[in-house]
């Protein structure tokens, strides 16, 4: 075990909470609750009227550019973190290496805001 | 002694719903279901690094997997139009082809651990992972930028390839409906759009006509409007009605 292990106890102590939470929530539920579940019951409630359709509808293809652009954007970020902390010993070149790194995204970067890939119509 | 307990078991908690939540990612029938199972196994897998020494990967994995992969998972699978009817009815007929491929990927996973060897340097570095004077990200930091500067500007490079292949897949180059330009918005003058008019009484819009906004500069105004007014460009090029022509 490392020792720095220790420091994730108190997460650990809390995710066991939680599940112990959720768990009694959902399993009280379940055990303590009279289930009559009827057809009316179970189906979808729409404000009074009948659902128009099924809520499983094709999302717009936008939604999708916009998460992939998040993800690259995390990945850039995530490369920051470590040459944050160790940019004392990784000198002038570690420092231009990222800058290069950082440069090349720009572009995308130039290129999707000039495109209007960030705009939502 | 009893941290070393606690982290045994963990680790046994861990890998078991990781387990079981990546056998219900391929079992589930319904795949938005198989995605947030899969987010529970990605929880799971950064547990299993975190206890393995591996803080900085632990991280990432909440980070990058979680909050972005497992959310495009999601609206890919949204994206499908899902149908669990027209899902199923495909079965039979593809079934031997995927039980094909199967049979294909199980065969080199046995090629794979039929090769195996253990190299002698794991041993000892199975003893020590980690010095105890550098963390984790800290490791890395130091030879990912400097070492491996090659590899590090490939990445950069990949990721640069995925914005633009998927600006260049997913745009649409037509606007469907007016977007807004904020600049020019808080650059508007309210003493260019707006005036006020003394209507004589009973006079009112018949008199007056409608008025509509400025044009966009650079487009070319016609008709004479002839009311006198200091905005008397701001009617649209397009027809419009004037109550007293």
């Amino acid at each position: 075990m490392q020792p720095w292990l220790v420091n994730y106890f108190p997460i650990l102590v809390f995710m066991a909470i939680a599940v112990v939470i959720a768990g009694a929530m959902l399993g009280g539920s379940l055990l303590a609750g009279w289930q009559k579940p009827y057809a009316e019951k179970l189906s979808a409630y729409e404000c009074g009227f009948e659902a128009f359709d099924d809520a499983r509808r094709r999302f717009d293809v936008r939604f999708y550019l916009v998460a992939i652009l998040f993800i690259i954007f995390d990945l850039e970020v995530a490369f920051l973190f470590p040459w944050a902390i160790s940019l004392g010993h990784i000198g002038m070149f570690g420092f231009w290496s990222m800058m290069g790194f950082l440069g090349v995204l720009t572009i995308g970067f130039i290129y999707e805001w000039c495109k209007g890939a960030l705009d939502w119509e | 002694m009893i941290a070393n307990y606690l982290a045994t078991g963990a680790f046994y908690v861990f890998a078991a719903v990781l387990l079981a939540s990546a056998a219900m990612v391929v079992t589930s029938r319904n795949p938005v279901y198989a995605v947030l199972f899969l987010v529970l196994a990605f929880f799971n897998a950064a547990g299993l690094f975190l206890l393995a020494g591996a803080e900085f990967l632990a991280m990432l994995l909440v980070i990058v997997y979680v909050g972005a992969v497992a959310v495009l998972f999601l609206f890919v699978v949204m994206m499908l139009d899902v149908d669990f009817a027209v899902l199923r009815s495909g079965f039979q007929r593809y079934a031997p082809v995927g039980v094909l491929v199967g049979v294909v990927l199980l065969a080199e996973l046995g090629l794979v651990f039929g090769t195996w060897t253990t190299s002698g340097l794991a041993q000892s570095l199975r003893a020590s992972p980690m010095p105890d004077s550098v963390t984790n990200t800290e490791a890395l930091g130091r030879i990912l930028y400097t070492d491996y500067v090659l590899l590090f500007q490939a990445a950069g490079l990949v990721l640069l390839v995925a914005m633009i292949g998927a600006i260049v897949l997913t745009m649409r180059e037509k606007k469907s409906s007016r977007h807004q330009i904020i600049a020019k918005q808080i650059a508007r003058n309210p003493a260019d759009t707006l005036v006020l008019v003394n209507a004589g009484l009973g006079e009112g819009i018949n008199i007056l006509g409608i008025r509509r906004p400025l044009p966009p500069p650079g487009k070319v105004v016609h008709g004479d409007h002839g009311h006198g007014h200091d905005d008397h460009d701001a009617h649209a090029p397009e027809p419009h009605v004037h109550g007293d022509h």
